[in-house]
């Protein structure tokens, strides 16, 4: 498990990264969400040791990662870049060579993914002579050439068009279900929500939310219901207790607290057949926006008492 | 919980030197295998080997003057090689052959001093007149022990060597590191190998190829000296070369690790210009120095030890034996100095300005603690 613990960096005065700690599981695909801005490039930065924290560390496993453990980190930074004049195969396998791996194990691991990103056929091209969208599998292939240890993508889903994406998510799962800790950030957050099993959620350089996707959505769900009944659904206004969200023949989304959702589903049965009755369960995107609209707010508050202070 | 990871690429972990080895090579790679380096390469080997056999051939002819003479034959053409000696019946026939073209000159006798006059058609040879010219024995008391063109001359190849080649490899060390992080790739390597590694290996890899360019430029030249027959101009060269050879790698290294640093301050290929001015004026002004002061014993003497222009200055000092043995030593130790020093701080400007991008970094910033 790679556990970040109490890491903070500031550049100049401006505080970018502020106590944050969280853990990616084994295993586990872990999204880390967050506006522009939020602190997840600098955290990813620090966690490969590219940039060095202020505070707090970094444990695999429970160990401090040094520069051994750093050694098997796969990293594909948000900033795109690979060297625009070297042939691709060759471009790989220079990089697992600079994570230890010996030349033919590197060469023969550089085309077995470019294999399985279908850009085998262009090993020798230059990598400025591909379109961006393969430019961009060779970056992830980049970070995967030499069988990390652990795996940090930083928007590794931006700029590839939906069948790319889904290239990518297998090759990643791949990658967790072998037992690797994968840490990736996107904007995508519809893509996030289909691939992670654990979140991270970041708003100013704090983590407002961490944990499992489902118990987040559990947790962020208000007492809101979907019913979808055979005949009109109008009378579900009459039962005290309920506040209707929204009304389409059939179907009612409505608030209410678990004793009035029961009636209002008795009530249903009575009436005729149930087609379906459900919690309604935020979206991530929902997620997010309450918790970066919570967290803007709250910050502006503090700010004005602080200035007032 | 790790041993579940069965397929697992089996790797060692690259020490610093091992990856400034693989960077080297990356580098040396992918210089010498593109078509620019190639083609400008075979056309400098080409211009040395051809320049040398050619002027060999133009200045080793001997030039013959074909002239006419009347009568007897002067005693200071008889012996000599540069005239090419027409017998001609009579004065009138003599203007003949001057005029046909046939001889340059004529030579026919008449009532003056000397005996005879030169005839020729728009103007005399220049090498009949100052055979035929008795001039007097010139004797100094105090020669200069250096003729001063040879020592401009010297010191002009010296250091025209040293700073083209320097300033060439440094041009490339400076477009491959700015590159690097223009496209970003850096963040990767970083993440691969540490910055010292990086640095070390870009100034190897490029050393060795601009120390290798210039040695095959110098094995060109000593090819073309042997061709053409002129190989006892290396003998005099000999131990001042070796020891340019010496002071020039050590001096290499030093200037490209400046331009490496240098380059590290900026993100973009347009912002070099700013960086490369100062890189370029501490190489080329101690060239000028020993260009401009070369018979100044007193600056020269300087300049052998200040380890930017030691490269040229020293060498063209025990050219002329005006160092002592130990001196090349003294200097070469200070330069050496000088390099580890200008290595440390570039790795350290390198480090902390590589990960920045956007606008120059201010020196004082890249050298702060990270």
């Amino acid at each position: 498990m790679l556990s970040v613990r109490n890491l903070s960096r500031s550049f100049g005065n401006r505080l970018v990264v502020d106590d944050v700690s969280f853990d990616v599981g084994r295993g586990r695909l872990t999204g880390f969400v967050g506006g522009n801005g939020a602190g997840k490039t600098t955290t990813m930065r620090m966690i490969l040791g590219v940039l060095k924290p202020d505070l707090g560390e970094v444990l695999l496993d429970d160990a401090p990662v040094g520069e051994s453990a750093l050694h098997g980190f796969g990293y594909m930074p948000e900033e795109r870049g690979l060297y625009p004049k070297m042939e691709i195969g060759e471009q790989l396998a220079y990089l697992a060579r600079l994570h230890g791996i010996d030349k033919t194990t590197a060469t023969q691991r550089a085309d077995d993914l470019l294999e399985r990103l279908g850009l085998i056929e262009r090993r020798r091209d230059k990598l400025e002579a591909l379109s961006l969208g393969n430019q961009q599998r060779v970056q992830v292939a980049a970070a995967l050439v030499h069988d990390p240890d652990v795996l940090i993508m930083d928007e590794p889903f931006s700029g590839l068009d939906p069948l790319a994406v889904d290239e990518v998510v297998t090759v990643i799962a791949e990658h967790a279900a072998r037992g690797v800790p994968v840490l990736f950030s996107s904007h995508q957050l519809e893509v996030v929500e289909r691939l992670c099993d654990d979140l991270v959620i970041i708003a100013n350089g704090k983590v407002r939310a961490a944990g499992e996707r489902e118990a987040l959505r559990e947790q962020h769900s208000g007492n809101r219901w979907a019913l979808e009944i055979s005949g009109d659904a109008g009378w579900v206004r009459g039962i005290p207790g309920v506040t209707v969200a929204e009304l389409a023949g059939t179907t009612v989304l409505f608030d209410a607290e678990s004793g009035a959702a029961d009636a209002v589903l008795r009530s249903a049965v009575e009436r005729g057949t149930v087609t379906s009755f459900r919690p309604v369960r935020p979206t991530l995107g929902e997620i997010f926006r309450d918790i970066v609209v919570d967290a803007s707010a709250a910050d502006e508050q503090n700010k004005r008492e602080g200035a007032a202070a | 919980m790790s041993t579940n990871v069965t397929t697992k690429t089996k790797t060692h972990r690259l020490n610093t030197w091992g990856a400034t080895l693989l960077v080297a090579e990356r580098e040396i790679l992918s210089q010498v295998r593109s078509k620019a380096f190639i083609i400008s390469t075979v056309i400098t080997l080409a211009l040395v080997i051809g320049g040398i056999i050619l002027s060999s051939v133009l200045g080793g002819r001997t030039e013959t003057t074909p002239i006419a003479v009347v009568g007897s034959v002067p005693a200071a053409m008889a012996d000599s090689e540069a005239f090419d000696v027409t017998e001609a019946a009579d004065r009138s026939a003599a203007e003949e052959l001057v005029r046909s073209g046939d001889v340059d000159a004529a030579l026919v006798p008449d009532g003056s001093a000397v005996g005879f006059a030169v005839v020729a058609l728009e103007e005399a040879p220049d090498g009949l007149v100052s055979a035929l010219s008795v001039s007097p024995e010139v004797e100094l008391l105090e020669p200069a022990e250096t003729a001063g063109p040879l020592r401009f001359i010297i010191g002009l190849g010296f250091g025209l060597v040293f700073m083209l080649a320097v300033l060439g490899s440094g041009a490339t060390i400076m477009q491959n590191t700015v590159q690097e992080k223009q496209s970003r790739v850096v963040e990767i390597l970083l993440a691969a190998v540490p910055a010292r590694a990086l640095l070390a290996g870009k100034i190897l890899g490029n050393s060795v190829i601009g120390v290798g360019t210039a040695a095959a430029i110098a094995a060109a030249a000593a090819l073309g000296l042997a061709i053409t027959g002129q190989g006892e101009l290396l003998d005099l060269l000999s131990a001042p070369l070796i020891w340019f050879v010496v002071f020039f790698i050590f001096g290499f290294v030093l200037v490209a690790s400046v331009f490496a640093a240098g380059a590290a301050l900026v993100s973009r290929q347009e912002d070099t210009g700013a960086v490369m001015t100062p890189a370029m004026m501490l190489v080329m002004i101690p060239y000028f120095g020993v260009v401009f002061f070369g018979d100044n014993p007193f600056v020269m003497t300087i300049l052998s030890y200040v380890p930017f222009s030691a490269p040229v200055a020293m060498p063209v000092r025990m050219f002329f034996g005006e160092a002592q043995w130990w001196e090349p030593l003294i200097s070469l130790a200070l330069l050496v100095i000088a390099t580890a020093i200008v290595v440390l701080v570039a790795s350290k400007i390198y480090s902390n300005s590589l990960l920045r991008m956007g606008s120059r970094v201010s020196l004082r910033d890249a050298l702060k603690a990270s």
